[in-house]
Formats: C-alpha cells, sequence, structure tokens
C-alpha cells in the first residue's frame, strides 16, 4: 500500500510535453506562491505591532512614482508571463489536434455504462482499447446515450463522447503496457465502473492479436450488410433510379455544397449525412434523403462508415 | 403648479422625494435589464438552431398564422401608446382621463391574449403542438419541432409576463380611483409603463423572429 | 460629524424580542442576521453530504453507500454549498448588514424588497430540501443534458425549481444593492471614499443582475424539456446538448466571481484596520474588482475545452482566461504590499484574511494551469479541478466569510468573543484545509476522475490523507459555532469601535440603533485615513 504512485508513467508521444509544461507551471506557481507567503511572514514578523522597525515613508511624491512602477512591474511581468505559457499551451494543443494522415482508425461508442471499441478489421472490445507501439491511432468516438469521456491519463488525453456527434481523439503509443481508461465526463449510475483498459503491445503482438480477435468479418464487409439493409443501396447504387451522390472515392474529398461552400467529406460529414441529411445538401441534388435518426445505432453507424470509406472510385463506376 | 407635499409617502429610508423617485427610476431600469437577460437565452437558442436549419425554419415559420401574429402585433402597439398617454394623464393630475386610458391598455392586453389563445387552439387543430399532437410530414420533422418548441416557449413566457403585466394594469387602475396619484407623486404608473413597454418591445423581436422567416 | 439633541436609540436587536418580529422586519440588520441563520443551517446540510463522500473515499471499494446514494450526495454537496451558502453568504449576510453602514444610509433603497429577498431564498431551499427529502438528485450541480432531460430517474424539476427560486432572491439583493450605493451616499461620500467591501458588493450586484437571468432560463430550459421530453437539447430531434453547457456556464462562470470577489472585499477591510495602514494603490483595487466582473462574464468556454467546441473558441476563451487572472494578482500583490511597514496584529481576523490571501494565490495560479489548452487535456474532470475550485471557494471565500463574521461580530452582535479560541480555530481550518486539498491537486495529475465513489487502489493513501483533512476541517467550522454563541450570552460588551477601524460602521454603537445613525454622518476625510501609520 506504501508503494503508491505519485505521478502518472508516460506512454504517449504527447505526455513528455504536456508534462513539461505542468512542470513550467508547478515552479512558476510555486516561485509565486513562495514568494507571497514569505513576504508576508517576513513583513508580519518585520513589521508587527510593537518592534523596532522603520515605519518612515519616503516624501509622497517619490512614494507615487515608486508606487506606479512596482505597480507596471507586477502587471507587465505576469502578463508577459500569461502570455507565453498560454501561447505554448495553445501550439502543442494544436500541434496535436490534426492526427497524421496514416493513423489506424478505431471506433469507440461509449454507453452507459460501457465502452464498446471496434477496429477497422472488425475486432471488438469491451472496456479494452489494444493498440500498437509506435503507430498514430485516431479514435473517431460517439455515444449511445448520454456525454461520457475516454480519458487515458497515461497519454495525458481525455474527450468527451457525444451523442449525434462524432468527435475525436488521436496519440502515438510509445512503450508497451496495460494502463487505466477512465470516463472523465460524470453519466449517471455506473459511471465510476466505466473504466477499462489501453493495452499497448509491440507491433508484432499486436498483429498477432489482431489476427486472434474475434472478428468474423471486417467493419467494412459489415458495413457493407448494414448498406444493403437499410435500404441505402436503393438510392446510392449504381442501378439506382433516384438521383443520389455516387459515395465510390467520396471519402477524404471535398464536397460541393448546395448555395456555396464546400465540406471535406470525413466521419463526421458521412455520420450526419445519414442522420441530419437536411444539414449539408450537396450541390445539384434534391434534398429528399430521409434522416435515419432513431433508426440505425451509432455502432451499426460507424460500421457503415468505415464500408463508405472503403468505396474506392471503380473503373467501370459500379459501387465495389 | 406647486408640488403637493403631502401627496409624497416618502419612506424612511430616504432623505428627500426626490431621491425616493431617482432611486425607483434607476431600480426599474435594472429590472428591465434582468429580463433582457431572461429573454436573452431564448433568443440565443432560437438563433442557434435557426443558423443551423435555416430551411426547417422556413417551413415551420409558414406554418404560424401570420395574420393572427400582425394584428397582435399592432393590438400591442396601439396599448404601449395608450399606456404612454396614461402616464403622461397621470403625470398632469387629469385622473378620468388617466382611468381611462389605463383602461385601454388593459382591454388591449386582453385581447392580445385572446387572441394568441385563439393561435394556440389552431396550432392544437394543426398538429403543431410538441408533446401533445405533433406530427409533420417529411424528413425534417424533427426541426420543425423544435421551431414549434420554441415558438410555445417563448410566446408562452412572453404571454406569463402580459398576464403579470395586466395584473400590475389593474392595480393602477384600482389606486388611480382611489386617488393614489397627483402631480406630485406617480412613481408607480412611470414604473408600470416601463415594464410594459419591455413586454412590448420583446414582442417586437418575436414577430419577426417567428413568423415572418421567409415570408417576404 | 454634524451632531443633534437626540434620545439615545435603541440598538436594533432590542426592536421586537418575538419571532413574527424578526421575520416580519424590513430592518437590513435583521435580514441580514435571518440570511446568516439559514445559510449556517445549509452550510452544515452540505457539510453533512461532504463528511460522508470523503469517509466513502477512505477506502478504493464502493462499499458506505451504494453508487446512487453517492451521486446523490456529490450532487446536493455542490447544490446547496454554490447556491445556498456560498452566493448569498457574504453579500446577504455582511453585505446586507454592512452596505447602508459603510456608506451611511439608514437602509438600502428597498427595504421590502429586501425581505421579500430572503423568503424566496427560503421558497427555494424548502424546494430543494424536498427534492432531497423525496430521495434526492443525481446529475451533479451542473444539470448536464441529455442526462438530467432524459435519463436521470431523479427529481431534478423540483431541485432545478428550487435554484430557480433563490436566483431571484440573488437577482433582487443585488438591484437593492447597486441603487443603494448609487442613490443614497451620505454627504462626502464620493465613489472614491467608499470602503473596497461597498466595490466589491457593486461589482457583484452587477453580475447577481445580468448573469442570474441566464441561469433562470437555462433552468426553466430543462425543467420544461425534462417534462415534455422534447426540446432544444435532444440530439435526436437535431437539437443541441452542448448548447445547455454554454447556457450553464455563461451564468455559472461569472457566479464564482460572485463567490470572490465580495471574500476580496471583505480582505481587504480586514488587512487595512490590523495592518494600520490604507490598502495600497485603493484606485486599482477598485477598478481590479471591475474587471473581474466584466472579463469575468467572457470567460465561460474554459469550463469546455474537451466538450466538442471548436478549437478556436476554445482558444479564445484561453487567452480571456489569462487576462482575467491579472487583475486577481494585481490584488494579491497589494495587499502583501499593504503590510509593508504597517503596525501589524494578528487577531483572528487576521489570520483568516491572510490565509485566505495564501490559499486564494495557490487556487487562482491552479487555474492557469487549467487555462492552459494542452494541459487541461489532461485535468479536465479530474481531481485537480476538485482541488482548484476548493481552494479559491473554501481556501478562499469561506476563509473570509469567517474573517468577516468575526472581525465584524462586535458591531452586530454588541459582544466580543474569545480571541484565543478563534485564532485557534483559524489555524486549524488553515490547516485541515491544506491536508485536505493539496493531495487532490496529485491525484488530479495521476488521472483521478471527479465523481467517482470507488477508485483504483493505488489512489487510496491520498484519499485518506484527504479524508483524515476533511476531519480536522469538520472540527475547525465547528468551533465557532460553540464559541461565537458562548459569546451571545457571556462575551464582554463590545464599545462602537473595538478594532478602531476606520470606516463609518464604527461610528456608531455595537449594535447599531435601527436607523444607523443618530444623524446622517458627513464624510470629509479619504479612506482608510490610518494616521498610525508615520509618514504622510
Amino acid at each position: 500500500m506504501w508503494n503508491f504512485p505519485l505521478f502518472p508513467d508516460r506512454a504517449s508521444t504527447l505526455a513528455s510535453s504536456v508534462d513539461i509544461l505542468f512542470f513550467t507551471w508547478l515552479a512558476l506557481a510555486g516561485v509565486v506562491s513562495l514568494a507571497v507567503a514569505v513576504l508576508i511572514v517576513f513583513f508580519s514578523i518585520k513589521y508587527r505591532a510593537g518592534s523596532a522597525a522603520s515605519r518612515v515613508m519616503a516624501p509622497q511624491r517619490v512614494r507615487t512614482r515608486r508606487n506606479h512602477l512596482i505597480e507596471a512591474a507586477w502587471i507587465f511581468i505576469p502578463v508577459a508571463v500569461f502570455f507565453t505559457m498560454f501561447a505554448w499551451a495553445a501550439s502543442l494543443y494544436y500541434e496535436h489536434s490534426t492526427p497524421p494522415a496514416d493513423a489506424m482508425n478505431v471506433y469507440v461508442v461509449g454507453k452507459q455504462w460501457m465502452w464498446k471499441i471496434e477496429h477497422a478489421g472488425g475486432q471488438r472490445e469491451i472496456d479494452e482499447l489494444h493498440v500498437p507501439a509506435g503507430r498514430p491511432v485516431h479514435l473517431v468516438m460517439t455515444s449511445q446515450d448520454v456525454i461520457h469521456d475516454f480519458s487515458m491519463p497515461v497519454f495525458r488525453i481525455k474527450q468527451d463522447v457525444l451523442p449525434g456527434r462524432y468527435t475525436t481523439l488521436w496519440f502515438t503509443a510509445t512503450k508497451t503496457g496495460d494502463y487505466h481508461l477512465f470516463c472523465s465526463q460524470y453519466c449517471g449510475t455506473d459511471h465510476a465502473r466505466m473504466i477499462g483498459h489501453v493495452v499497448i503491445m509491440a507491433p508484432a503482438a499486436f498483429e498477432a492479436w489482431l489476427a486472434r480477435g474475434n472478428a468474423a468479418e471486417t467493419m467494412a464487409a459489415r458495413g457493407a450488410a448494414r448498406f444493403r439493409q437499410y435500404g441505402c443501396s436503393g438510392c446510392h447504387g449504381a442501378d439506382a433510379s433516384v438521383h443520389a451522390p455516387h459515395l465510390e472515392g467520396v471519402y477524404g474529398r471535398p464536397v460541393q455544397l448546395e448555395g456555396g461552400g464546400s465540406v471535406i467529406a470525413d466521419e463526421r460529414y458521412l455520420h450526419d449525412s445519414v442522420m441530419l441529411p437536411r444539414k449539408e445538401i450537396v450541390a445539384g441534388y434534391a434534398p429528399i434523403m430521409p434522416s435515419f435518426q432513431g433508426q440505425i445505432a451509432e455502432e451499426d453507424l460507424v460500421d457503415i462508415v468505415e464500408y463508405i470509406k472503403s468505396l474506392k472510385s471503380a473503373p467501370d463506376g459500379t459501387v465495389r | 403648479m406647486p408640488p403637493v407635499a403631502d401627496a409624497v409617502v416618502l419612506s424612511r429610508q430616504f432623505d428627500d422625494a426626490e431621491q425616493q423617485r431617482s432611486a425607483a427610476d434607476l431600480g426599474i431600469w435594472i429590472f428591465l435589464a434582468t429580463e433582457i437577460l431572461f429573454f436573452g437565452v431564448l433568443f440565443a437558442a432560437y438563433a442557434i438552431m435557426r443558423i443551423r436549419y435555416p430551411e426547417a425554419f422556413a417551413v415551420a415559420s409558414r406554418l404560424t398564422s401570420v395574420s393572427l401574429g400582425s394584428i397582435n402585433t399592432g393590438v400591442l402597439l396601439t396599448s404601449s401608446l395608450t399606456m404612454a398617454l396614461a402616464v403622461r394623464a397621470t403625470k398632469l393630475g387629469a385622473r378620468k382621463a388617466s382611468i381611462a386610458l389605463l383602461s385601454a391598455t388593459l382591454a388591449l392586453g386582453i385581447v392580445f391574449l385572446a387572441i394568441k389563445g385563439t393561435e394556440y387552439y389552431l396550432d392544437y387543430r394543426d398538429h403543431l403542438v410538441p408533446a401533445l399532437n405533433f406530427s409533420h410530414p417529411g424528413p425534417q420533422a424533427g426541426q420543425v419541432e423544435i421551431f414549434f418548441y420554441m415558438y410555445f416557449f417563448m410566446t408562452g413566457v412572453h404571454s406569463l409576463h402580459m398576464i403579470a403585466g395586466i395584473c400590475l394594469v389593474g392595480v393602477m387602475i384600482a389606486m388611480a380611483a382611489r386617488r393614489a396619484f397627483s402631480t406630485a407623486y406617480y412613481t408607480p404608473v412611470e414604473l408600470s409603463g416601463m415594464y410594459w413597454h419591455l413586454v412590448d418591445v420583446v414582442w417586437i423581436f418575436l414577430y419577426p423572429l417567428l413568423y415572418l422567416v421567409s415570408r417576404s | 460629524m454634524t451632531t443633534a439633541a437626540m434620545p439615545v436609540p435603541r440598538p436594533y436587536l432590542d426592536a421586537g424580542f418575538s419571532l413574527w418580529s424578526w421575520l416580519s422586519s424590513v430592518d437590513h440588520k435583521r435580514i441580514a442576521i435571518l440570511y446568516a441563520v439559514s445559510i449556517t443551517l445549509f452550510f452544515f446540510i452540505g457539510g453533512a453530504a461532504a463528511t460522508v463522500i470523503r469517509m466513502e473515499l477512505i477506502t478504493p471499494a464502493g462499499d458506505l453507500v451504494s453508487a446512487e446514494t453517492y451521486n446523490k450526495l456529490f450532487t446536493m454537496h455542490g447544490v446547496i454549498m454554490v447556491w445556498f451558502f456560498l452566493i448569498p453568504s457574504i453579500p446577504s449576510t455582511l453585505g446586507n448588514f454592512l452596505v447602508p453602514l459603510m456608506i451611511g444610509a439608514r437602509d438600502l433603497a428597498f427595504p421590502r424588497l429586501n425581505l421579500a429577498s430572503w423568503y424566496l431564498y427560503i421558497l427555494g431551499g424548502l424546494f430543494t430540501v424536498g427534492a432531497l427529502i423525496a430521495g434526492g438528485v443525481d446529475t451533479g450541480w451542473t444539470f448536464y443534458t441529455p442526462f438530467s432531460t432524459m435519463f436521470s430517474n431523479t427529481h431534478v424539476i423540483a431541485a432545478a425549481a428550487g435554484v430557480f427560486i433563490v436566483g431571484f432572491s440573488s437577482i433582487l439583493t443585488g438591484l437593492n444593492f447597486i441603487v443603494t450605493i448609487h442613490k443614497m451616499r451620505a454627504p462626502g461620500m464620493t465613489w472614491f471614499r467608499l470602503p473596497l467591501f461597498i466595490w466589491s458588493m457593486y461589482a457583484s450586484s452587477i453580475i447577481f443582475v445580468l448573469a442570474t437571468p441566464v441561469l433562470a432560463m437555462t433552468l426553466f430550459l430543462i425543467a420544461i424539456e425534462r417534462f415534455f421530453g422534447v426540446g432544444v437539447f435532444d440530439p435526436a430531434l437535431g437539437g443541441d446538448p452542448l448548447l445547455f453547457q454554454h447556457l450553464f456556464w455563461f451564468y455559472s462562470h461569472p457566479a464564482v466571481y460572485v463567490m470572490i470577489l465580495p471574500a476580496m472585499g471583505v480582505a481587504s477591510e480586514i488587512i487595512t484596520c490590523f495592518a494600520r495602514k490604507a490598502v495600497f494603490a485603493y484606485r486599482s483595487m477598485a477598478f481590479a474588482v471591475l474587471a473581474i466582473a466584466v472579463v469575468g462574464f467572457l470567460v465561460w468556454g474554459h469550463h469546455m475545452f474537451v466538450s466538442g467546441q471548436s478549437i478556436y473558441a476554445g482558444t479564445v476563451f484561453s487567452i480571456l482566461t489569462f487576462i482575467v487572472a491579472i487583475p486577481s494578482a494585481i490584488k494579491v500583490f497589494n495587499w502583501t504590499a499593504t503590510l509593508y511597514k504597517g503596525r501589524i496584529s494578528f487577531h483572528a481576523p487576521m489570520l483568516y484574511t491572510l490565509g485566505f490571501i495564501g490559499l486564494f494565490t495557490i487556487g487562482g495560479m491552479t487555474g492557469l494551469f487549467l487555462a492552459s489548452l494542452a494541459l487541461d487535456m489532461h485535468l479536465h474532470d479530474t481531481y485537480f479541478v476538485v482541488a482548484h475550485f476548493h481552494y479559491i471557494m473554501v481556501g478562499g471565500a469561506v476563509m473570509a466569510f469567517l474573517g468577516g463574521i468575526h472581525f465584524w461580530w462586535p458591531k452586530i452582535t454588541g459582544r466580543m468573543y474569545s480571541d484565543s479560541w478563534a485564532r485557534f480555530a483559524a489555524i486549524l481550518v488553515f490547516f485541515g484545509f491544506n491536508l485536505t486539498f493539496f493531495p487532490q491537486f496529485i491525484l488530479g495529475y495521476l488521472g483521478m476522475p471527479r465523481r467517482y465513489h470507488e477508485y483504483p487502489p493505488e489512489f487510496q493513501v491520498l484519499n485518506v490523507l484527504s479524508s483524515a483533512g476533511a476531519s480536522i476541517l469538520a472540527i475547525g467550522y465547528l468551533l465557532p459555532l460553540c464559541y461565537l454563541f458562548w459569546s451571545l450570552r457571556y462575551g464582554a460588551r463590545a464599545g462602537p469601535n473595538p478594532w478602531r477601524a476606520k470606516g463609518l460602521e464604527w461610528q456608531t454603537s455595537s449594535p447599531p440603533p435601527t436607523e444607523n445613525f443618530g444623524a446622517t454622518p458627513v464624510v470629509t476625510e479619504a479612506p482608510y485615513a490610518y494616521a498610525d501609520a508615520a509618514g504622510g
């Protein structure tokens, strides 16, 4: 029991940068707090009632000028320090906001009170996230009910997961091990039990784990089945009579919108096109697509999104 | 005209009538500021939803009764006129005129609520009341329902304020009948007038936002 | 001071001894005492919830109470402490008592509205305690959607109604203070002769008046959405649960400044008296509280950095949060400078105030850790946040409140309490507080989330330290209850100015007469014109 940690492990490329920022703040806060405390104690002792210290003040004119200089110093020095720290933290945050293009996608669906995780190859896990070390992992996350938060302290990251929306997180794990996964947004009765493990494996071990996995089929294959099951191919298929946008090769490319403007067709766009089809209407198409809100569960929709992502433009234009 | 000194009831915390009147004036302005923040939340929520779903909100707005809404706007604007005239009459000591004008304001307020009630009934008949009997064909039903949710919420809160205003005007009529006001003391009527004008101004913003989306 | 031949006026405490004379009084001093009794009651209810929470957290397993009960406990702890203790504490007790006295007035501008404020507070309290007795609420004091609107099975609407009602109590108090300070200052009491406590009451009142209506309407929105099952926060219809967070925090961030600005006002009054020296840079102090109040309206999104809001919004909120820290820093430095070449004595109010300055500094600086975007990704919703806000609200606001109660006790009651016991209690509170909350910073960086009744075993030792500190803190809070009440009967009678302080409230008897002053005072000198310190 006495062997308890005071500081978390570092297991991501981001962790040491965040820790340096933290230690710098610790030093600054420590210095300032200590300075204030020492001055208070020092003044309290030296200028206690009845002590012999001189209370003679400089003439008013001199004092006023000196006080203004002192005030200017303790306004502008903090301002400079604060802006520096702000800029440092913000730039670290920005740097980390865009995942690398070759990141491996993993889908996360939070629900009261468990995490359902699905790898692109169809491997599913509950309350556990297996990842390889040294390779960027991009989490695409949503919730089936209330707001949760996917939190991994050893990576120094967390992100709220919302119903009806995708949020994302990415990291590159650096050292193998088994670490905490927490839900960090209060979500009801068993919020404290919505915890699990992030298992970081060496790349070879991870590939072996994937191969052993319980995937009968990949997410994209499952998504293809759902695509037919929910009637999507009825409008978006090659031989459909309805004028609907073709989906081959759509992922990752810009889409022109009705009324001007364009948007990149990422996971969020694909998700919202199914759930809120009136939100972004493709230029040249009528707004006739029905919403599937309440009909398709989020964990099925991630399969469909993976399927659409897998559709490459075939030479003859048919959907593969 | 020399002030009628004993017509002013000076509360013990004030030094003179001017301080008392001035305090009441600042007080009502602050209260009106709180009301603006109060309604502001609803306007903000409405604005965000409208920016997100412009088409659904346009469809929904066309389902409101714009003729009744427009009549109501005229009714309220007229009531603000009668209220302003009532305050002026009270200041000038014209007791009968002030009671008549206050009564006209009260009557117009009741007319407003009656027309609003009729609109609500028509909306109920047309299946536009969320949670009660809302139904709308088409893929935008959810967002049209959100429009009507905001419509009922905002006009409902506004109507509650109208009811409070009508009660207030009723009290003013009773006080005027009892000769409580004079050229030296008319503060309650003045404050009631300001409240009434605020409720009118809120409506003037509600009306185009709810009734006139893409009706040009 | 003008004098006139007047009969010796009766102290306000003697103007009626029946319960009804208290419950129907429009005297701001009596209303202040009504508030003092009520907020003390709520403090101990909220404290009881905290006691069970800390007892549960002694062991990693959730074995003392069920998960549901724990969730209800931290919700009620937050709801009661925020809205029924912290927000009204200084303004409605010390503020109500002192504002007219400090500016030389006979009462507030609207005494009956003042009494109505108290009744609204009690009505709101009844709804909230009613929700508690009927089984509690488990949404957290933050009521996040869609959990509060569509998933919780507890008495959300009753609790929301209670907070809605008590909000109007705050609004009316704020309105009353603003009008009073503008219109009822004694002759010669110009704006820059006002005590800094009045400046902080003024700034807090601006927040009361502008922010609280937003909370009221937001709570109304979730109550209606929950009742009817339809609303703007429901993603199934295309609504936005994040909209709730924006509306909620638009109020709740300024609300935390409402909790600290009055404390800062108290600190300024006490430190100047016990250092026998004018506060350093009076005008900077006055402008600083106004700046905090105004900029405090612009930073709400720092509660939402990982909520899904855009990173550009996050950047704006982050920089504004750094900016709002600057006036607070100025105040800390100015208080410290006030001690320089003073003649310092260490009565209990001063000990509480010196403790306040230190703990507020730590709390404030840790806020900057959280304002740093990249760091907040790690620290959001962990115990680091819990420690941060308790340093400010408990180490800051509660200590200043206790300091203020001890400073003005002789004025309010006409009695002196035992300074030895009071100093002991102050020291106990300081140490108990640090032992309770410092380990939580470490727990937070380790990643322990908030609102967990069970936790991984390696977090136990730090939790045990925290709970041990809480038990010491509890004793520290119970002690004043004992010796202050004892003083009411057995304490030495206080003269008009036992601390030899400057300020109009000390120019009248202790306790003051109902009309506060025999004759309206006239102010001719600058504030805090302590002649004790040598030099011009």
